[in-house]
């Protein structure tokens, strides 16, 4: 590890492992990290459990940021499978695009996809929150049970699918709804949410522009798969 | 009023008094059966085996002067810290929620007091449950209901769970009866709704995939946590083997007579294989990795007393893990509760409707008032007996087998009564040397 000025250090994988840099984040000795040449390896940051300042410099592969706690990751690149999955809270942002599974279960926090997200992205979410510069794959928002999700671009087939609480706001085209998932009024508190939303993903200038807001749709549960009876055998 | 066999009636062996009631509810309700509990029919288990002592050609032990050791290291496979338990018998994962917050303390204790280990379940760790368990195996499921990093570093040991005997390919259930406040901000749900897990982990897919995931999670804990990994009995020989290639210190295997809180009725008959036909398909994968007794392979499905604990570790299994009989032993289906479980539609030694909360014993339930009929102290006593006797009587037979050591029993100590038995258990009928279909697999 090589200290770049107080307080930041670098960690580069060409030269060290996942474990030494993972082991490092967990008992910091700096405030901030760079990490160099990831190389689209597994598990890069995860586990952090302070507000830490991580910047990966290209792509990472899966669980990049998995269960984080407080920490700030910038990916420099793109992410595989499950980034970000189950995070407690901070921030997660993702310069170019993610794989599946995107903030998979995540209970807190903020993942910021700068590009497009694959399949399942928000899978079984409970209570973080996600935002998507571009386009979002299929089954997105998959049994999502608290938390938000915005979607700048467009929606795949089955969004929404068996969702709970959590609400999804799309501003581009939905290729299909999921089982229970419906179009909802967008009230002044959503647009709100929505605004912040964007805002905290530093995308303030498009946040500001009521045309801009004025494009997206709520989207959120019908609740009628809530109790389980036998009118639902035609449902899934 | 005479009998209706005493009237010379005759019931059909096909449609029994059971299979009517089901179609008669079937038809009522427009909705198929839910209940707790595991396979209720009669499938080839241990009491088709048979030890076989020791006589001219095997010593034994004194059996109340020798020493019998039982205890297991359980996950050090790869460099974790591994769990010593004292006794070879771990309780299965049983959410909060399907029990009360006294059953899952009442769990804890009772395993601490003989030194094993319980596990939590779907929806996550409670203060009660880890305060009251010095050996915590926590569970990572696909529903993630209640999964926090913190829980996983707080626990002894992860296990992920890919599946149950009495569900394999199925997810979790937890109707709304019995989603309370407490309950459901845990599983982060809407109180009161039916809940309905998933079956597939939202993150991974595959074995590869599973890999990486185990990677994730040791590299998240510092490679200090053992990782189990749960499956249900389906097929073994494959999933056993593609567990370990995925890094498991330890495989969970659970035969279709485990229990559940809440499942289709149809599911838990019909969906999975007996512990009995798993059991060899496991130990033979294990042995050709070259990994049986490194590997740790944990049986459960149907473990009642001392022999079945003994067998299962002739087998080959290095421990088993109660559920049902853990509940028994806190005091489900106690007698002294028949007038409630008859008004329930029950009775004592029958009860499974675990899926409405309503149990009498206040274990299978979040109503406040059951739950306090249950003191988690009594009950955990009552559990740390039962353990107790489980050992001394998987010990008493070792000794006879000329033990000294649980895990020291061996496939030759047992014979089969059956000839399915022994087909499926590859331990020789009784007065032969006979295991039909032995061979079968390209492998053997």
């Amino acid at each position: 590890m090589e200290t770049l000025k107080q307080g930041t250090a670098e960690i580069d994988l060409a030269v060290q492992s996942v474990r030494e840099l993972n082991a490092e984040l967990h008992a910091p000795n700096a405030q901030r990290y760079v990490v160099r040449h990831p190389r689209g390896a597994h598990a890069v940051a995860a586990g952090v459990n302070a507000p830490l300042e991580v910047q990966i410099d290209g792509d990472v592969g899966y669980y990049c940021a998995g269960m984080n706690q407080e920490g700030l990751i910038t990916v420099e690149g793109s992410a595989g499978p499950g980034v970000a999955e189950n995070m407690m809270s901070g921030v997660v942002r993702i310069r170019g695009n993610a794989s599946q599974s995107a903030g998979a279960s995540s209970h807190g926090g903020l993942l910021i996809i700068e590009g497009n997200v694959s399949t399942r992205c928000g899978i079984s979410l409970k209570g973080g929150d996600i935002v998507v510069g571009g386009n979002m794959g299929a089954m997105g928002a998959f049994m999502a049970q608290a938390g938000r999700i915005v979607v700048c671009g467009d929606a795949g087939d089955g969004l929404g699918d068996s969702i709970y609480e959590a609400d999804i706001y799309v501003r581009g085209t939905v290729g299909t709804l999921g089982a229970d998932c419906i179009k909802k009024d967008m009230g002044p508190a959503h647009r709100k949410a929505l605004r912040d939303l964007l805002a905290q993903a530093d995308m303030a200038p498009q946040a500001e522009k009521q045309d801009y807001l004025d494009g997206f749709s709520r989207y959120g549960s019908a609740r009628k798969l809530y109790h389980f009876t036998h009118e639902h055998a035609r449902s899934y | 009023m005479r009998s209706p066999e005493d009237r010379g009636l005759r019931e059909s062996a096909t449609f029994d008094r059971a299979a009517i009631a089901a179609i008669q509810a079937a038809a009522t309700t427009g909705v198929y059966d839910i209940r707790g509990w595991g396979a209720k029919r009669r499938v080839p288990h241990f009491d088709d085996l048979l030890f076989l002592g020791s006589s001219m050609s095997r010593y034994p032990l004194e059996g109340y002067r020798e020493r019998c050791d039982s205890d297991v290291v359980l996950g050090d496979f790869h460099g974790a810290e591994p769990i010593h338990v004292q006794v070879p018998v771990t309780i299965a994962g049983m959410s909060f929620g399907a029990l009360s917050a006294q059953a899952k303390e009442a769990l804890g204790r009772g395993a601490s007091e003989v030194g094993t280990a319980t596990t939590t379940g779907d929806g996550g760790m409670t203060e009660e449950e880890r305060g009251h368990s010095d050996k915590l195996v926590y569970q990572l499921l696909p529903s993630r209901y209640g999964m926090n990093p913190d829980h996983l570093r707080a626990a002894d040991a992860l296990e992920i769970v890919l599946g149950q005997g009495a569900k394999p390919g199925g997810g979790g259930m937890l109707l709304g009866q019995k989603l309370s406040d407490r309950v459901a901000d845990m599983r982060t749900l809407p109180a009161g709704i039916d809940q309905r897990s998933a079956c597939r982990h939202p993150d991974w897919t595959g074995p590869d995939d599973l890999t990486i995931k185990i990677h994730e999670l040791r590299e998240i804990t510092d490679w200090k946590k053992p990782i189990f990994v749960k499956i249900g009995a389906s097929r073994p020989y494959y999933d056993v083997k593609l567990a370990v290639a995925a890094g498991a210190d330890v495989v969970v295997l659970d035969g279709m007579q485990g229990g559940t809180a809440a499942t289709q009725e149809v599911f838990i008959e019909h969906v999975g294989i007996p512990i009995l036909a798993a059991l060899p398909e496991a130990v033979q994968a294990l042995q050709e990795l070259g990994l049986h007794r490194k590997v740790q392979l944990i049986a459960s499905g149907g473990i009642r007393h001392g022999a079945d604990v003994a067998k299962a570790l002739a087998m080959g299994a290095d421990a088993v893990s109660i559920g049902t009989a853990a509940l028994i032993a806190l005091g489900d289906n106690d007698p002294k509760y028949a007038k409630e479980y008859d008004e329930l539609g029950s009775a004592a030694g029958y009860y499974d409707d675990f899926q409405d909360g309503r149990d009498p014993a206040g274990i299978t339930t979040q109503d406040p008032r059951l739950a306090a009929r249950l003191d988690p102290v009594e009950a955990g006593q009552r559990l740390a007996n039962y353990l107790r006797v489980l050992t001394l009587e998987a010990q008493t037979l070792a000794r006879a087998c000329g033990k000294s050591h649980l895990l020291s029993l061996e496939p030759e100590d047992l014979v089969s009564l059956t000839v399915e038995a022994a087909a499926m258990s590859r331990i020789p009928l009784a007065g032969t040397t006979w295991v039909p279909g032995a061979g079968t697999r390209d492998s053997d």
